[in-house]
C-alpha cells in the first residue's frame, strides 16, 4: 500500500476547502454568486483523506455538496470559483454552477444534483476500467440519505455481482437534507447495507483525515487487486445548514457545538502539534491559502461571462 | 445468424432480412469494427433478447462485450453513462420503452445533459435501443410510444426507423454518433421483411425519405405508422388523390427542409403517429410547418394519433384508441375539402 501523505499536506487541503467554502458563503451573502450552495464545512477530512488515496487517473463522482471533493481531486481553486461566479473560465464554462462540477482532466467525471445518481455512473467507470484492463479505480461520494434511493441498491448489486473496482464512499453527516438520518433509515450502521450485496463495509471517523486516508487506501488496494468493491461509511458532521439559507430548526445548538470540538481541522492541528510541527508552519499554510484564494477570486472576477450567443453550444457534440 | 432460406442477394449486395435480423447485423458489424462498442441489457446475452435482436452476439463476442444486466434499468443506464464518458460506446437495450420511466433520472437528468453541463468536456456516445408501440393486447404499460419525451429533453437525438434497411443504416450511424441517441424500434415491425444492404450501411441521421411521391397532400409519419400512411395513400390513389408520404426516419434532428418542400408543393399536410395526440410529436411538426409555411397551406394541418387514454387491452378498445388507416384517409379528406 502507498505511504500515507504528510499530514501537513492533508491539512493544507482541508484549510483550502474550508476557506473556499467560507468565501463562497460570503459571495452568496453579497449576491455575487447565486443559485444553490451546499457547503461541506465540517466534512473536509472525508474528501481530503479519500482523494489523497487516489491516483490522478482514478475517477470520482461527487454530490452537490462536492466542492471539497473536487478541490481534493486537484481541480484548481480558480476553476471552481470562476464556475460559481458563472464565468467562461469556470471548469464547466459557466454551464454547471455549484452542483454539477466536472473536470475530466482530473478524474472528476460527474457531480450530480440528484441524490445517489452518481453511484451507478461510478459503477460504469469501474466497469470501463475492468474492460480496458486498467487497474484504475472509481470512487463515488454520496451522503447518508443516498442509501435509501433505488439506484444505490441497483449499483451496489452490480458492483458486488461483478466485483468491480469501485469504492463506495458514504459521508454520513447525520442529516439527510433536513431530517436526522435515523428518522429515515431503518438501520444504525449504514455499511450494513453492503452485506446484502456481499460488499464488505468499514466505518471510520470521518473527521480524522489520516484514518479516512487509511481505510480508503486499503479499499483502493483491494479494488486494484481485483478483490472488488468496499463500502466506507465516514462518520462526520455538517457544521452548516443543508443549503445556503437553511435556518436549521431541526437541531440543537449544543449538538453543533459538540461537533465543533471535533472539527477535522482542529483534530489535524492538534495532531500536528503533538508531532512537533510548529505553529508558524501551520500559520503559514493559512496565509498561503488565503493568498491563493484571493488571487483566484480576483482572476475569476476579471474573467468574461460566457457569450449569450453561445448559450446552446455544447448541447450536441 | 442464419439468413432466411429464401434470401437472394441482389447485385448491390442486398438481401431480404427481417427488421430484427437487420438490427442484429448492424450491431454485429459495428462490434467487429470497433472494440469500444459494448451491449448492455436484460436477457440480451445467451437468451439473445426477448425480440431476438442480439441473438448469437453473446456467443461471438463474449460476456465482456454483451453484458447481461440485472433488472435494474436506472442502474445499468447509469453504468452505461459511466462507460460512455470513459471511452466506451455502449448500446443499451431497454426491453420495453415503458421502462424509460424507471431509468428516467439517468436518461433525462444525466445522459442528455452530460455534455452541456460539463461545458463540452464530456462526449456521450451512448445508444439506447428500445422498442415501443402496440403489437396487440400488451395494454397500458407495454404499448406506449414515448418519442416526444426524448425529443423534449435537450441533448438526445431520436431515431424511429420503419424498414429493415433503414434500421440497419440508421443504427450504424447512431452507434458512430458522439451523442446520446434514442433508437426507437417498434415491436410489431421486428418480423417484417425488407431489403437490407450487406456490410457497412450508413444512413445519415436527420435525413427524411420520400416513401411515395405525390402532388395533392403530404402525409408525414415514421416507424410503424408508416404502414398507416402508405395504406391510406393506396386508398386515396384509388380515389384519384396522389398523397406524398414522407418517412421522417429521424425525429431529432428533424429534416424540416424536406417536409417544407413537400408541403409547399401540396399545400396540405397530415401528420400520423401512434403516440398520444396531446403534446405528441405531431404537435411539434404542425407548429413547425405553420411557422414556416402558413401561407402555403390551403387547410389546417391534421393530426392522426392515439386518443388521450392509456392503451387498453380489449381488441375493440385498443383499435378505438390507436390510429387506423381509415383515420388517415378521413384526415386527408378533411384537408382536401377546400380543394378547388
Amino acid at each position: 500500500m502507498a505511504t500515507r501523505p504528510d499530514l501537513l499536506d492533508l491539512y493544507r487541503m482541508m484549510v483550502r476547502i474550508r476557506r473556499v467554502e467560507e468565501r463562497l458563503e460570503a459571495l452568496f451573502r453579497s449576491g455575487e454568486a447565486y443559485g444553490s450552495l451546499h457547503l461541506c464545512i465540517g466534512q473536509e477530512a472525508t474528501a481530503t483523506g479519500a482523494c489523497a488515496a487516489l491516483r490522478a487517473d482514478d475517477t470520482i463522482t461527487c454530490t452537490y455538496r462536492g466542492h471539497g471533493a473536487v478541490l481534493a481531486k486537484g481541480v484548481p481553486v480558480g476553476a471552481v470559483l470562476a464556475e460559481l461566479l458563472g464565468r467562461e473560465t469556470g471548469c464547466c464554462r459557466g454551464r454547471s454552477g455549484s452542483m454539477l462540477l466536472t473536470d475530466l482532466s482530473r478524474g472528476v467525471i460527474f457531480s450530480t444534483g440528484i441524490v445517489a445518481a452518481g453511484i451507478p455512473i461510478a459503477v460504469g467507470a469501474a466497469l470501463s476500467a475492468r474492460l480496458s484492463g486498467s487497474d484504475r479505480v472509481a470512487l463515488t461520494f454520496f451522503g447518508d440519505g443516498a442509501v435509501n434511493q433505488g439506484v444505490f441498491h441497483e449499483a451496489l448489486n452490480m458492483a458486488g455481482l461483478w466485483k468491480l473496482p469501485v469504492i463506495l464512499f458514504c459521508e454520513n453527516n447525520q442529516y439527510a437534507e433536513m431530517t436526522p438520518t435515523h428518522e429515515g433509515t431503518s438501520i444504525e450502521r449504514l455499511v450494513d447495507r453492503g452485506a446484502a450485496y456481499r460488499i464488505p463495509g468499514v466505518v471510520v471517523d470521518g473527521n480524522d483525515v489520516e484514518a479516512v486516508y487509511d481505510v480508503t487506501a486499503a479499499a483502493v488496494a483491494r479494488a486494484r487487486a481485483g478483490e472488488g468493491p468496499t463500502l466506507i461509511e465516514a462518520t462526520t458532521y455538517r457544521l452548516t445548514g443543508h443549503m445556503f439559507g437553511d435556518t436549521q430548526p431541526y437541531r440543537a445548538k449544543d449538538e453543533v457545538e459538540s461537533w465543533k470540538a471535533r472539527d477535522p481541522l482542529l483534530v489535524a492541528r492538534s495532531r500536528l502539534q503533538e508531532r512537533g510541527v510548529g505553529a508558524d508552519a501551520v500559520g503559514r499554510i493559512e496565509e498561503e491559502v488565503e493568498a491563493e484564494i484571493d488571487a483566484a477570486l480576483e482572476a475569476a472576477r476579471a474573467a468574461p461571462e460566457p457569450r449569450a450567443e453561445e448559450a446552446t453550444q455544447y448541447v450536441y457534440a | 445468424m442464419s439468413m432466411p432460406k429464401a434470401a437472394v442477394a441482389t447485385e448491390a449486395g442486398e438481401r431480404v432480412l427481417t427488421f430484427a435480423q437487420a438490427i442484429n447485423e448492424g450491431l454485429r458489424e459495428e462490434m467487429v469494427r470497433d472494440p469500444r462498442v459494448v451491449l448492455l441489457g436484460e436477457d440480451i446475452g445467451s437468451y439473445g433478447g426477448v425480440f431476438t435482436v442480439t441473438r448469437g452476439l453473446f456467443a461471438e463476442f463474449g460476456r465482456n462485450r454483451v453484458i447481461d444486466t440485472p433488472i435494474s434499468e436506472g442502474g445499468f443506464v447509469g453504468a452505461a453513462l459511466g462507460l460512455a464518458i470513459t471511452g466506451y460506446r455502449p448500446v443499451v437495450e431497454l426491453m420495453f420503452t415503458d421502462f424509460v420511466f424507471v431509468a428516467g433520472d439517468q436518461l433525462f437528468n444525466h445522459v442528455g445533459k452530460a455534455r452541456y453541463i460539463s461545458g463540452g468536456q464530456r462526449t456521450v456516445p451512448l445508444v439506447v435501443r428500445t422498442q415501443q408501440g402496440s403489437s396487440g393486447g400488451k395494454a397500458a404499460q407495454h404499448s406506449q410510444s414515448l418519442e416526444a419525451l426524448f425529443c423534449h429533453i435537450p441533448g438526445w437525438k431520436v431515431v424511429a426507423p420503419s424498414t429493415p434497411g433503414d434500421a440497419k443504416g440508421l443504427l450504424q450511424a447512431a452507434i458512430r454518433d458522439d451523442n446520446p441517441v434514442a433508437f426507437l424500434e417498434h415491436k410489431a415491425l421486428y418480423f417484417t421483411k425488407g431489403m437490407v444492404p450487406a456490410g457497412e450501411t450508413l444512413l445519415p441521421l436527420g435525413k427524411a425519405r420520400i416513401a411515395r411521391p405525390g402532388e395533392d397532400v403530404t402525409v408525414i409519419s415514421y416507424s410503424k405508422s408508416m404502414e398507416l400512411a402508405l395504406g391510406a395513400a393506396e386508398v386515396l390513389a384509388a380515389e384519384g388523390v396522389q398523397a406524398e408520404v414522407i418517412d421522417l426516419r429521424t425525429l431529432k434532428p428533424l429534416d424540416l427542409e424536406t417536409l417544407l418542400a413537400s408541403v409547399r408543393k401540396t399545400s396540405r399536410a397530415v401528420v400520423v403517429h401512434e403516440a398520444h395526440r396531446v403534446c405528441g410529436f405531431g404537435a411539434e411538426l404542425a407548429a413547425l410547418i405553420q411557422e414556416a409555411a402558413f401561407f402555403d397551406l390551403e387547410a389546417p394541418i391534421q393530426r392522426v394519433a392515439a386518443e388521450d387514454a392509456p392503451v387498453p387491452y380489449s381488441r375493440n378498445l385498443e383499435r378505438a384508441v390507436l390510429p387506423q388507416v381509415d383515420d388517415v384517409v378521413a384526415a386527408a379528406h378533411r384537408v382536401l375539402e377546400r380543394r378547388p
